[in-house]
């Protein structure tokens, strides 16, 4: 049986030149980029390179990345960092109710320790309205953090206007508000610049575009105030303790040398298969929705609520021919509520239960795309059958 | 497996014993909630007392359809009494074990038979299980553990 892999919005295999690139540094090139022997030195110089392809591919200035362990690093790291660094100037933080659990916790974490935290609700698209983000700014307001791209959903933020919101905002009032985006879906996917975008902060994770996994980055703007993550040795220009992962990051910079090749032309590729499968599924079943945005859209999501039945039992048969999917039904996140962004664009509790995410990348084949269509229909009759819920639907 | 199931559960679920409507049930029992994402809905035929036919429909994971397809199996043909002695970790040992994060589904299932057989007593006798509450959305917080 084929496996038809279609979680990259979960993570990416990692690519073969990306693989092959990382070997030399795990007992060949293996010197602390800290000494200063030719061993040191060496992997010293791989690490700035990789600075610089991920700067080839995101925009900024080499002195404005600095790697972590991942993209929850990076969030936790731009909001408790920007949060306990400008405590003299205001405790307040804005951020949206569909943010990735890394932003959302943190902010719980950071609302007991003091600061004010205003949760921006989203449109039943899931789009954050500029405006809203413009009317939550009070004299108190240190950062506003909106993520990029939702990874469940799939819907791409007005990030340019929320950024022209702030910006106005601090000319007019001389603030100094942060503005931080979580770009994990986003990076490698789309274009993504950060002076374009206008942010002063920007998290990447590693193994969502191709790279290992254990690596990610923060763009942390020039001038802005932010508190180390980890204390320690002088790593990361005193931003982040702890003796780099080399083999990581050099992997991470040629992932992103890769993508910076690749983008425009996989995007041409992904996005009919994205739209045939949203087509497919819209005619080949009945009593479904798509969920997020029809056009502002990543173009590998795809996102649909299936009626009358639960997310979890149809992925457990989507499995059984070999395809991998996703699901915001609570029964596969192990707690009691299902996905809180689909909550949050308005979905009663059953359809958000009857939720499947499929994400696109580059193995992905028209030949996948019609296996799904070819067998999802069938499985969503049979689970139908069984379910008290269905009204002679089909 | 996938999920941690073991292979009697994803047995049951991809093949589920006594599903379907009955349109002449002698009882009928729904318990769950769409909200908490698992309804079941138990049917029984009860001749000389003893549960003669038994089907279900399920709304919800792969747990509760397997849970509601071993339960169906496990009181066809006992006595009303015999069924009323299922319990939810009968259910669950009789399919090789659940996920910690899925014993509720088994106690749907055991609430599902009770509430089947309730209502076949409402109906023949004019009198319920006694002490039989319908099903409280509480338990589910319980048995999930949060």
């Amino acid at each position: 049986m084929k496996h038809i892999y279609l979680d990259y919005a979960a993570t990416t295999p990692t690519d073969e030149k990306v693989v092959a690139a990382m070997q030399p540094y795990f007992s060949e090139k293996y010197g602390n980029p800290s000494s200063i022997h030719s061993f040191g030195q060496e992997t010293k110089a791989a690490i700035e390179k990789a600075r610089e392809q991920v700067v080839g591919l995101i925009g900024g200035s080499v002195d404005e990345i600095v790697f972590t362990s991942g993209g929850t690093e990076a969030d936790n790291f731009a909001l408790e960092g920007i949060a306990f660094a400008n405590q003299d100037k205001g405790n307040h933080i804005i951020t949206s109710v569909i943010e990735h659990h890394a932003v959302l916790k943190c902010c719980e974490f950071l609302k007991k320790r003091g600061f004010e935290i205003t949760v921006l609700p989203v449109d039943k698209s899931g789009l954050v309205s500029p405006e809203s983000v413009a009317n939550a700014i009070t004299p108190k307001t240190i950062l506003v953090s909106i993520m990029h791209a939702n990874n469940e959903i799939g819907t791409v933020e007005p990030i340019k206007e929320i950024a022209k919101v702030i910006k106005m905002r601090n000319s007019e009032c001389g603030s100094r508000i942060c503005f931080h985006t979580d770009a994990v879906q986003t990076v490698g996917h789309i274009p993504v610049n950060v002076d374009e975008l206008g942010v002063d902060l920007l998290s990447i994770s590693a193994h969502k575009l191709y790279g290992p996994k254990g690596v990610g980055a923060l763009y942390i703007r020039k001038g802005t105030r932010i508190m180390p993550f980890l204390h320690g040795g002088a790593q990361e220009h005193n931003r982040r303790a702890s003796t780099e992962n080399v083999p990581g990051i050099v992997g991470f910079g040629v992932a992103a040398e890769l993508a910076v090749q690749g983008l425009a032309e996989e995007t041409k590729r992904t996005l009919p298969l994205r739209d045939k499968l949203i087509k497919g599924l819209m005619a080949n079943i009945s009593d479904i929705q798509l969920n997020g945005h029809p056009t502002e859209r990543l173009p590998n999501n795809v996102n649909v609520s299936v009626k009358f039945i639960e997310g979890e039992s149809m992925l457990l048969n989507l499995d059984m021919f070999g395809i991998a999917a996703s699901s915001g039904s609570a029964c596969t996140s192990g707690s009691l509520d299902p996905s809180h962004v689909l909550l949050a664009i308005g979905l009663p509790h059953e359809i958000a239960h009857g939720s499947l995410r499929f994400s696109l990348g580059k193995q992905t084949t028209e030949e996948d795309i019609e296996k799904v269509l070819a067998e999802l229909p069938k499985i969503v009759e049979k689970l139908r059958k069984m379910s008290p819920l269905t009204k002679g639907g089909k | 497996m996938p999920a941690g199931y073991s292979e009697k559960v994803m047995d049951h679920f991809m093949h589920p014993r006594n599903v379907g409507e009955m349109p002449d049930a002698d009882g009928i029992g729904q318990v769950g909630n769409p909200v908490c994402g698992d309804i079941m809905k138990m049917y029984i035929k009860v001749k000389d007392n003893i549960i003669s036919d038994v089907k279900f429909q399920t709304f919800g994971c792969g747990a509760a359809i397997a849970t509601s397809s071993m339960a169906t199996e496990l009181i066809k043909g006992k006595t009303i009494d015999e069924a009323l002695t299922l319990t939810n970790k009968a259910v669950a040992e009789a399919l090789d074990g659940l996920p910690k994060v899925k014993m509720h589904c088994s106690v749907l299932a055991e609430e599902a038979v009770q509430a089947a057989i309730n209502d076949y007593l409402v109906k023949t006798t004019g009198k319920g299980l006694p002490g039989f509450k319908p099903h409280d959305e509480s338990l589910h917080d319980e048995v999930h553990g949060q």
